[in-house]
């Protein structure tokens, strides 16, 4: 336990080098979820979560597994819609628009709001037609040249273009664990989105590719509005601004990730912190 | 009779040795604080064993042999002109005197030497059914008395009985091997006697099937161009595909990918029913209703269509394989891992992009492998071709016309009283050796895509 | 440069309004898609019922068929022989049994015809008809039928007796419309005069439409084509059901214990594994040609025999018990054999007492579906000789005999097409409603069996 909580200590004093959370009140709210409830078929998964997501941000969702932080961060891009028997209730909006909204269009959503996997999920295609992919289907390039140009820049976001410059054409699949997911996380930014989502990015892969990974993840800031679920409280210290613990469906505590480590309100909060919740 | 006064034997013999074996191990433990190594139930099965299967062992050698050793008793006792004759009087020589002997009478008086070849065969029945009796129980007691013999506390009887039951269970799986073994042997010798009439260069590349039948007797053996039945079998095959592919795959994605469970639950039982129905209810089905259909619409819009015809046996075909595609395909898509469908859909795919750009490329080797295992059914079908082609061996490209397959002339050339000696019939199985390796082919090629495809998500 | 990927909110615009552009031709296609998928299922759930549709209305009113009722006398004058020899009245038995069969000889050689012909006649007195023509009304095989009453009860002589008496099939195809009535007389199979009696009978209710049992009773028929049935058919196929039962179950579960208990992995066991599952897809034609080659050319066994049908039938049956088998074995949990095992029972011990009773259910089911195919397999048997004309019921796996689906598939090629289709639709009825049957006791038998382990 003591190891873990210094643990905890160590990393939040690097969180003060990237970011004072002064300074995320220049982000203005880009989500913001009211009241949002989850059943899967009898079984209610989520219980009325009502949160604001800052822009440019990274937001981290923590909570020990199923709690509901998967599910919630599914409702943003409407993921849940392919679970059979998943209902949805409350509010999301996004820029004020509501996503649930009849009038909206889900493809456009998910085209705005990208999502990387647990597990690292490139398509048994080349490298270059897992980043074209995405641009393809919507029609984001005019030419041949544009579509290039759309695959060499996210991969290069993405850091991985060094690494398989020489290789576009060779299967994703053949990739390492860590480049996969970073080549998910170039084949979400190639769609051009605002928001990504990240479902546990790192859960699959090995310290060094998840410190490159999470470096990654502070670069995007800079563009993106990001809310990564995470089940590593140091994962959370280390890359994210704002932290959200959810408990058995309920947002028990959320806030300045500074202060949710250092400083939370809730028992069930320092509890977990503490690593006395499992 | 026989077959009875045998089993019953065999059974006193089973019983008996069994008891034997029972008992006298039963005695050995019996009271001193000696320990049987096996309990007296495997006692009395060795017992059994040594004492019944030699017995087996001749009575199998006779019924196997018994036919051709009493031909050539009863030929060495007609006169010796009669064994020289064409081999179906021979048989039939054979025949009378064996109905001389049984007392049922022949049509026409039986001459002298029939008749004591008759008496000769009767005696000699008799003598051969005792003598085999005799020998199966001499050798049945000699086991019984070496394996009783044998007992003793420490023979590990239920050792001995295991590696019985194991040379069983070896022998039971050979008989899938020597089932491959002799369709590849027969299939090659008949052809190969086939090949001996018939250039081998005539059979696989002429263009004109006509063998005419030998009770034409003008000694012309018939022309045996292999083109136009592969031809015939090739174009059905192509329209059941085209049938089959695309209804069963669109059937295999909506019910895994857009419909309801309970629709699926109900829907896909439905569709399997057509995979249960045997061949020669779709035959009569394309003969009465699909053939004079497609007729008729071809009338409607102009096209002579033959109620029998190549595209009539296809599109019923394609209508049978159906669910063999639809359920491949349903298995092969489950398999692909659910993840790659929410990448895809997390990017803002709609569903049919899903499907078509990650779901099938991911698929396809799978899908691939599926067609053709219906492809080789396709080939090797033959009920729906013999009613509904329309038996027209002729090479024509027209699908609305009749034609003929390779399947049907082997029904054809080999239905009737097949005497294996002419080119008539041996053909069949030219046929046939051709028809195993294509769908061999096919198979080998099919089960080693799919099963690329399986160890792939693993 | 980077235009095309301005980053997060700085590219919304620009792709928003792209994204925006394609999505009606997107949405279209979506729909599209999935219609074809809905069509695709409506087309084979359309084909599974156009296929019952199609078989049930034309093979349905097969099993009511006309049958005329009328009075039979049995005519001292026209019936010869007189009475039945009484045994008393002889020495011996030999000498009896021997005036018993001229008895019989004469009875048979009696003008049968003409009972008939009177009991027509008498349904209708005024009627104008000639015999040829009134005799075509009813089956050929009525004569025979009334003898037979004759032989099995010798006291109705000089009485007269209610006696039902099938329709030719050409009336029942008239009466039931099954052939075009407007047609000009060249071109019905009965006579003008026929096809009067016959409306006539049906109106004042001497033919009526009766459940014909005799399609279950009866051989098939040549002559008398109204009168054939599938018993002869049902044997056959019931003696090679029970050959590759006998056969294939115990074969197959063997290799499959062998394979997947006993065997090392070595090249030869890898060998049978590709052998079986390609042995699974072989043509079932090709086995017909094993038949022909090995069991009736090699070893001698007779055509035509339901035994040889059956090992043939087995040979083919065997693949899907096996794999069946051996999937039910890999099912059973490493566990329960680590536990015999460990009790101190030997391998063979382990897998015969303990784990072999975990797979009964997949087993039977195996079993039973692999029977089911077998029993609706037809051109293998066509090959060995099965599909001969047979008019009696085969008493052993040695006689000539058919099957249900070669009875189906001669049916279809009798030159009566009028009736036969619906005959032979009614045969469908019959084998299919066997299948299903049988399909039914797999279910239900593995819902139990299941429940008990």
């Amino acid at each position: 336990m003591d190891v873990l909580a210094g643990k905890v200590k160590v990393t939040s004093k690097t969180l003060d080098q990237t970011m004072k959370p002064a300074e995320l009140m220049d982000h203005p709210i880009r989500l913001s979820a009211r009241d949002v409830t989850v059943h899967y078929g009898e079984k209610q998964a989520l219980h009325g979560i009502s949160i604001d997501i800052p822009d440019r941000a990274v937001t981290s969702f923590i909570g020990p597994s199923g709690c509901g932080k998967s599910t919630f961060l599914r409702c943003i891009n409407r993921m849940n819609d392919t679970i059979e028997g998943a209902k949805v209730g409350g509010k999301i909006e996004l820029d004020g628009e509501d996503i649930y909204s009849p009038d909206l269009d889900v493809v456009e959503l998910r085209a705005r709001v990208g999502m990387v996997f647990q597990k690292p999920n490139p398509f048994p295609k080349s490298i270059y037609d897992n980043v074209a992919y995405g641009p393809r289907i919507h029609g984001l390039a005019k030419s041949k040249a544009d579509l290039d140009e759309i695959v060499v820049s996210s991969l290069r976001k993405a850091g991985l273009f060094e690494e398989v410059k020489d290789r576009l054409s060779e299967p994703g699949t053949g990739l390492s664990g860590g480049q996969q997911q970073r080549l998910c996380i170039a084949r979400a930014i190639a769609v051009g989105p605002e928001v990504i989502l990240m479902d546990e990015p790192c859960s699959a892969l090995d310290p060094i590719a998840t410190a490159i990974i999470e470096e990654l993840i502070d670069e995007l800031r800079e563009n993106y509005t990001i809310v990564i679920v995470t089940h590593s409280m140091q994962q959370a210290a280390r890359v994210s601004q704002k932290t959200a613990f959810f408990h058995l469906g309920n947002l028990i505590e959320h806030g300045d990730t500074e202060d949710i480590f250092t400083n939370p309100v809730n028992k069930q909060t320092q509890d977990y912190i503490m690593g006395r919740i499992g | 009779m026989n077959a009875l006064v045998i089993a019953a034997l065999l059974l006193v013999l089973l019983t008996v040795s069994y008891q034997v074996g029972w008992s006298r191990s039963r005695k050995l433990a019996d009271g001193k604080d000696t320990r049987l190594h096996s309990r007296p139930i495997y006692h009395g099965v060795l017992a059994a064993l040594f004492a019944v299967l030699p017995a087996i062992v001749i009575i199998g050698l006779w019924a196997l042999f018994s036919q051709s050793v009493t031909n050539s008793f009863i030929l060495a006792q007609l006169p010796a002109e009669v064994a020289q004759q064409e081999p179906f009087a021979v048989q039939s020589a054979i025949a009378r005197v064996q109905a001389i002997a049984s007392g049922y009478g022949v049509i026409g008086e039986p001459t002298a030497a029939e008749t004591a070849a008759a008496s000769a065969y009767a005696s000699f029945q008799q003598l051969s059914f005792l003598g085999v009796i005799a020998a199966a129980a001499a050798l049945g007691a000699g086991g019984l008395f070496w394996a009783q013999r044998r007992i003793a506390p420490r023979l590990r009887a239920r050792t001995e009985v295991e590696i019985f039951v194991r040379l069983a269970l070896i022998a039971c799986s050979t008989v899938a091997i020597l089932t491959t073994l002799g369709i590849v042997l027969s299939l090659l010798a008949d052809a190969l006697r086939f090949f001996s009439f018939i250039n081998p260069l005539d059979f696989f590349f002429g263009t004109t099937w006509n063998p005419r039948f030998q009770s034409a007797g003008t000694g012309s053996a018939g022309e045996y161009g292999l083109l136009p039945l592969l031809w015939g079998t090739v174009m059905i095959s192509i329209i059941a595909m085209l049938v089959a592919v695309p209804i069963g795959l669109m059937s295999a994605i909506y019910l895994s990918q857009y419909a309801h469970e309970r629709v699926r639950s109900v829907v896909k039982p439905i569709i399997e029913i057509l995979a249960g129905i045997p061949t020669i209810v779709y035959g009569f089905f394309a003969l009465v209703t699909v053939g004079p259909f497609l007729s008729g619409l071809g009338e409607a819009i102009g096209i002579d269509i033959r109620a029998t015809s190549a595209l009539t046996a296809g599109v019923v075909m394609g209508i049978m394989i159906i669910p063999f595609i639809s359920s491949l395909s349903d298995d092969i898509l489950g398999q692909v891992p659910r993840t790659m469908r929410d990448g895809s859909l997390g990017l803002g795919a709609t569903q049919s992009e899903t499907i078509r750009k990650v779901l099938l490329p991911a698929a396809l080797p799978g899908v691939v492998g599926a067609v053709l295992l219906a492809v080789s059914r396709a080939i090797g079908e033959t009920m729906i071709v013999v009613l509904a082609a329309g038996n027209s061996p002729v090479l024509r490209a027209n699908p609305a016309e009749p034609t003929s397959t390779v399947t049907v002339s082997i029904v054809n050339q080999l239905t009737g009283d097949a005497d294996f000696t002419s080119p008539q019939s041996l053909v069949a199985f030219a046929l046939g050796l051709t028809l195993f390796a294509m769908t061999l082919l096919l198979n080998v090629l099919a089960l080693y895509i799919v099963r690329k495809f399986r160890e792939q998500y693993e | 440069m980077t235009d095309t990927v301005l980053p997060g909110a700085a590219a919304g615009a620009q792709n928003r309004e792209r994204v925006r552009k394609s999505l009606s031709r997107r949405h279209r296609n979506e729909i599209l898609f999935r219609w074809a998928g809905i069509l695709s299922i409506a087309a084979a759930l359309g084909f599974v019922a156009i296929l019952f549709g199609m078989i049930l209305s034309k093979g349905l009113p097969s099993f009511w068929q006309s049958t005329v009722h009328v009075e039979a006398f049995f005519d001292p004058e026209l019936i010869e022989g007189g009475p039945r020899p009484v045994l008393a009245d002889f020495p011996s038995p030999a000498d009896h049994q021997q005036a018993v069969n001229e008895w019989q000889r004469a009875v048979t050689l009696s003008n049968w015809n003409r009972i008939v012909e009177t009991a027509l006649r008498a349904e209708a007195p005024d009627f104008e008809i000639e015999t040829r023509d009134l005799l075509e009304l009813v089956t050929s095989s009525a004569r025979f039928q009334l003898r037979d009453m004759y032989f099995a009860n010798p006291d109705v002589l000089g009485q007269t007796m209610p006696v039902s008496i099938l329709a030719s099939a050409n009336t029942d195809n008239w009466l039931k419309g099954t052939i075009d009535r407007s047609q000009p007389d060249e071109r019905q199979q009965l006579a003008a005069t026929t096809r009067t009696l016959a409306d006539q009978f049906e109106e004042n209710g001497t033919i009526s439409f009766d459940f014909a049992w005799h399609i279950f009773t009866n051989v098939d028929s040549r002559s008398a084509p109204a009168t054939a049935g599938l018993a002869g058919a049902f044997m056959g196929s019931l003696y090679m059901m029970i050959v590759v039962i006998v056969l294939a179950v115990p074969i197959g579960v063997a290799s499959a214990v062998y394979l997947e208990e006993f065997a090392p992995k070595n090249r030869l066991t890898d060998l049978i594994e590709v052998n079986i599952n390609n042995l699974a897809a072989v043509p079932s034609i090709v086995f017909g040609l094993l038949g022909a080659a090995v069991f009736i050319n090699y070893f001698g066994l007779p055509r035509s025999a339901p035994l040889v049908g059956g090992l043939v039938l087995t040979l083919m049956t065997l693949p899907t018990i096996i794999i069946a088998t051996r999937a039910a074995l890999r099912a059973v949990p490493p566990s329960l054999r680590q536990a015999a095992l460990g009790l101190g029972a030997s391998r063979n011990q382990t897998v015969f007492h303990h784990v072999l009773p975990m797979t009964y259910p997949g087993v039977l089911t195996a079993t039973i579906i692999g029977v089911a195919q077998a029993l609706g397999e037809t051109a293998p048997l066509l090959l060995i000789g099965m599909s001969a004309f047979i008019a009696n019921i085969p008493a052993g796996p040695l006689d000539s005999a058919t099957a249900l689906p070669v009875q189906i598939y001669l049916w279809q090629g009798n030159e009566n097409r009028n009736f036969f289709e619906a005959r032979t639709s009614a045969a469908i009825i019959v084998l299919l409603g066997l299948m299903l049957l049988l399909n039914a006791i797999a279910i239900f038998l593995r819902s139990r069996l299941e429940k008990r382990a």
